[in-house]
């Protein structure tokens, strides 16, 4: 019998007799092609030889090290009240809140979210989440193909995460490549039929970029500008939406979710209020309930594939609910103190370190250019630095295949890792 | 009006979480950062104590219901029991604290996990290849079609502008045909409520490039001719998509690939028991024959020996996601499947028997609209001159999450009731007693149901009309 159904044997004699059947093959009689073997599976383990497999493969892994990999995913203190909130089965077990009246846990986080993101990029209007980062980008450049009423093509450089990019050129957009220079882009000559313009502030590369710049040079085209932004970054950097942008959007990912090798994290969207008919996926409003109470619900459907099938703006339906509701604790626990002090522990020590290695010697691959917690370092040999730093008990930085190691240091980071950091580096350089 | 967000319960000054301090020294911003760059005016955020944070948020989830505190037969959601052994493994601290770009040596543990749970999907569909990382069943959608695309245009077949959709079909698949640049094309129903084969044959051209569709369909029933159906496609050079998502009533009874299926998604938010979150995380897993194979998303996860690896199919269409997929889903759902072995079709089976049971015993008061073997869901209809809409709100105050209403779109009124594999005989009793006991009620009292909600029904359309969507 399947391991979480109740029935007995007589349960299941009782239920085929209403149903007029003889035998549980009959309840099948309509299948055709019909698979009539076994399932070639390992035989089924109990709860406890399971997860003593979970365990038995946890140890493969490398784990419990200090990490100096980003590059789009952060090791953040996740607190303790995170994982305690979105684990109660109210919010767990549920789904997508259709039913407002039974729902109003789910769509109040969600418009908690949705104002935290509005604050954090100085735009009026965030839906409830996207699968991830990448996702958000690409979604935003359809979205500015459809603001423009233009085909869809956006400007980029080097300095916007490549996997975003990849992303984008799956979703079959146009991409343009800007210069990119001295670790920052260039935005004086975007293409005049261009829908979108892309800037990541910190960059790829850590360095922070001039979303001002991005704007101006947009919408002198009369494309829309995009910036894409660290959520944690924008505690202590100007919101996107007073530089310009049009639409701010990113991985939420750094606010309480594990790295959990690579998800479930959440994309972050928002926009202005004159373009919220163009955002994809469920946006969250506030309204009354027929005593007059306060309450919320899922709005403007009519921009969605259930309502609008073939014409929607999007095809997403589930998104990330739950991993958004950790961002929305995440950021409750921190507030906006906490947020910015996140923000400079993690420059502090990436600043500690860079002017640790200088003075080892080594050199940054942008010198000059403005960076908050990721930079990159010249080695004379990066992945023999990642071997003598996992030799010495650390996950060295990203190896960009170019000489150049991208270093992430979070508020995790102990001056004691990094000086060992330094130290392993230096010798192995 | 008064709201009860987390930033009117709060204090300037206080705070939720303490930090280490600062041991290197502090770096000041204005010193390292153009002035332009810096924040002047903070985000306006709740600012509160960790206690506060607890019952606040402990509150909201007590406004909501969840499989955890009541039956939900969402129809098209399978909203079966989440086992917790799933979330221990999930939080497991040696996957939790993987970083997706530590080199794959270092990440062996992980991948062997991706790596088996592709064998799995693999044998459940009898499909040769998987890709685990599409993050919903949408994007599995989008994923199988672009791979479909993608086969064409690499065989210079230019031709292929259409992808049909059967009218019964959820809205995700349209919605995907139209963003991987196909014109969605609707297919009629036979009797059954199943697509229609002779219009399918006068549909399919050299411009079609797949069909998509649902089996069983979102009515509940099973596409009896997908094998001539599969046919009439791959004569014409088109091939069949499977929007899997109701896999949970084919489990060891039926297997896509010998029913001429040539890719297909799974929702491994339904169909393996990851848990919906309020509405997400997923994971849309795909599988595929292996002609389309070489398109899959990069990266697939290979094993050479005793080493797993991440490796890009040839024809890749590219990336689908920023890392490798929800791996925390894929982690629930290989150790669900774990658990279950071949005995996946005793999954299979008890939905299958849950939904016919419910089925007949509310035939003869609603109105089943298919009423022959159902398989994992039935769709059924109010009595005459009852609303949907109404008995599900009147299902509220019984304490049941209503099924799903107003969809398929092609029965009118329509209640879809999926009930799972993991409820008793008793509650589908109970909740069929409560939906009889409904169908007797008063029409104009129902109207004014939920009584007993933590809200009662709201004005849906002032929220459209005067949008506020953040404080
Ligand atoms: C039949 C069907 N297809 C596709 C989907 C889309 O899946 P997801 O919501 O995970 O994107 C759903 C569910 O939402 C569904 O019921």
């Amino acid at each position: 019998m399947a391991r979480f159904t109740p029935h007995t044997e007589e349960d299941v004699r009782e239920m085929l007799d209403v149903i007029g059947v003889e035998t549980l093959d009959d309840l099948f009689a309509d299948v055709s092609p019909k698979f009539e073997g076994e399932l070639g599976l390992p035989p089924a383990l109990s709860e406890y030889e399971a997860l003593r497999d979970v365990d038995r493969l946890a140890k493969e892994n490398v784990s419990g090290l200090p990490i100096f990999l980003g590059a789009g995913a952060y090791d953040r203190i996740v607190p303790s009240t995170v994982g305690a909130v979105i684990s109660r089965g109210e919010f767990l077990t549920s789904y997508t809140p259709y039913q407002p009246e039974i729902s109003q846990g789910t769509l109040q986080s969600i418009f908690e979210f949705q104002s935290i993101i509005s604050e954090l990029t100085g735009l009026d209007v965030s839906n409830a989440s996207v699968y991830d980062g990448a996702n958000a980008v690409a979604e935003a450049a359809l979205m500015t193909a459809r603001l423009t009423k233009r085909d869809p093509k956006v400007a980029v450089s080097r300095g916007l995460n490549p996997r975003y990019r990849e992303v984008i050129e799956t979703y079959r957009v146009e991409v343009v490549e800007l210069p990119f220079e001295d670790g920052t882009t260039n935005f004086s000559e975007v293409p005049d039929d261009a829908s979108g313009v892309f800037v990541q502030s910190p960059n790829f590369f850590g360095v922070v970029e001039d979303i001002g710049a991005a704007s101006e040079a947009a919408h002198g085209v009369g494309a829309l500008c995009v910036a894409v932004c660290d959520p944690i970054s924008l505690a202590v950097l100007e919101a996107p939406g007073n530089l310009g942008a049009d639409v701010a959007v990113g991985e939420a990912q750094p606010l309480g979710m594990p790295l959990l090798f690579g998800g479930p994290y959440a994309g972050y969207m928002a926009t202005d209020g004159k373009s919220v008919r163009q955002l994809p996926g469920r946006i969250c409003g506030e309204t009354v309930d027929k005593d007059g109470k306060l309450a919320y619900v899922l709005t403007l459907r009519g921009r969605e594939q259930d309502i609008r099938r073939a014409k929607a703006n999007s095809n997403i339906c589930t998104n990330q609910a739950l991993t958004a509701l950790a961002a929305t604790v995440y950021t409750a626990l921190m507030g906006p103190e906490g947020l910015r002090e996140v923000a400079e522990l993690s420059v502090s020590k990436a600043h500690y370190l860079a002017d640790r290695l200088r003075a080892s010697g080594l050199e940054l691959r942008y010198p000059d250019a403005p960076f908050l917690w990721e930079f990159v370092v010249e080695l004379p040999d990066v992945k023999r630095a990642n071997e003598a730093l996992l030799d010495a008990g650390m996950v060295g930085g990203l190896d960009l295949g170019d000489g150049g190691m991208l270093v992430a240091v979070t508020e995790k980071r102990t001056k004691e890792e990094l000086d060992a950091f330094v130290g392993v580096v230096a010798d192995a350089g | 009006m008064l709201d009860n967000l987390i930033r009117t319960k709060g204090r300037e000054g206080r705070r939720g979480y303490t930090l280490p301090k600062n041991d290197v020294g502090e770096t000041d911003l204005r010193k390292v950062l153009p002035k332009e760059a810096l924040r002047k005016e903070g985000p306006r955020l709740a600012e509160v104590d960790e206690p506060t944070v607890v019952r606040h948020y402990t509150n909201l989830s007590r406004r909501n219901w969840g499989i955890d505190t009541n039956f939900y037969p969402l129809g098209s959601c399978t909203m079966k029991h989440n086992p917790r052994a799933n979330e221990v493994a999930a939080n497991t601290p040696a996957f939790a604290g993987l970083h997706p770009l530590q080199p794959e040596a270092q990440a062996q543990g992980a991948l062997k996990v991706m790596h088996e749970l592709q064998g799995f999907l693999s044998e459940v569909s009898g499909l040769p290849a998987v890709s685990l990382q599409p993050l919903a069943g949408a994007q599995g959608e989008l994923t199988s079609i672009l791979m479909v695309k993608k086969f064409f245009e690499d065989n210079g077949d230019d031709g292929r502008t259409t992808v049909l959709v059967p009218s019964t079909a959820h809205g995700t698949n349209p919605a995907t045909a139209s963003m991987a640049g196909f014109a969605a094309k609707e297919i009629g129903l036979d009797e059954h409520g199943c697509v229609d084969v002779d219009e399918l044959r006068e549909m399919v051209d050299g411009t079609t490039a797949a069909l998509m569709i649902t089996n069983p369909n979102t009515c509940g029933v099973f596409e009896r001719n997908i094998k001539e159906i599969s046919d009439v496609l791959h004569e014409a050079g088109a091939f069949l998509y499977m929007d899997g998502a109701n896999m949970n009533a084919n489990l060891g009874r039926m297997r896509p690939a010998e029913a001429g299926v040539d890719v297909m998604h799974f929702n491994l938010h339904k169909t393996f028991s990851t848990p919906h979150g309020g509405g997400g995380p997923g994971c849309g897993a795909i599988a595929c024959s292996e002609t389309l194979a070489p398109f899959r998303p990069d990266p697939a996860v290979e094993r050479d020996g005793d080493i797993y690896s991440f490796v890009r199919p040839a024809g890749s269409i590219g990336r689908v996601a920023g890392f490798h997929g929800n791996f925390g889903q894929m982690l629930r759902a290989w150790n669900y499947i774990k658990m279950h072995g071949p005995d996946l079709r005793d999954v299979t089976d008890m939905a299958v028997l849950n939904a016919n049971y419910v089925r007949a015993r509310l035939g003869g008061t609603y109105g089943v609209p298919y009423d022959e073997l159902c398989k994992h869901e039935v769709v059924v209809q109010p009595p005459k001159g009852m609303k949907a809409l109404d008995i599900a709100k009147g299902l509220i105050d019984h304490g049941y999450h209503p099924p799903t209403i107003y969809f398929p779109l092609v029965v009118k009124e329509a209640m879809l009731i999926e009930p799972t594999e993991t409820e008793s005989k008793e509650t589908l009793d109970d909740f069929v007693g409560a939906l009889l006991e409904l169908a007797e009620s008063n029409a104009e009292e129902l109207e004014e149901a939920p009584a007993h909600a933590p809200t009662r029904r709201l004005d849906e359309a002032r929220a459209a009309r005067q949008l506020k969507a953040r404080w």
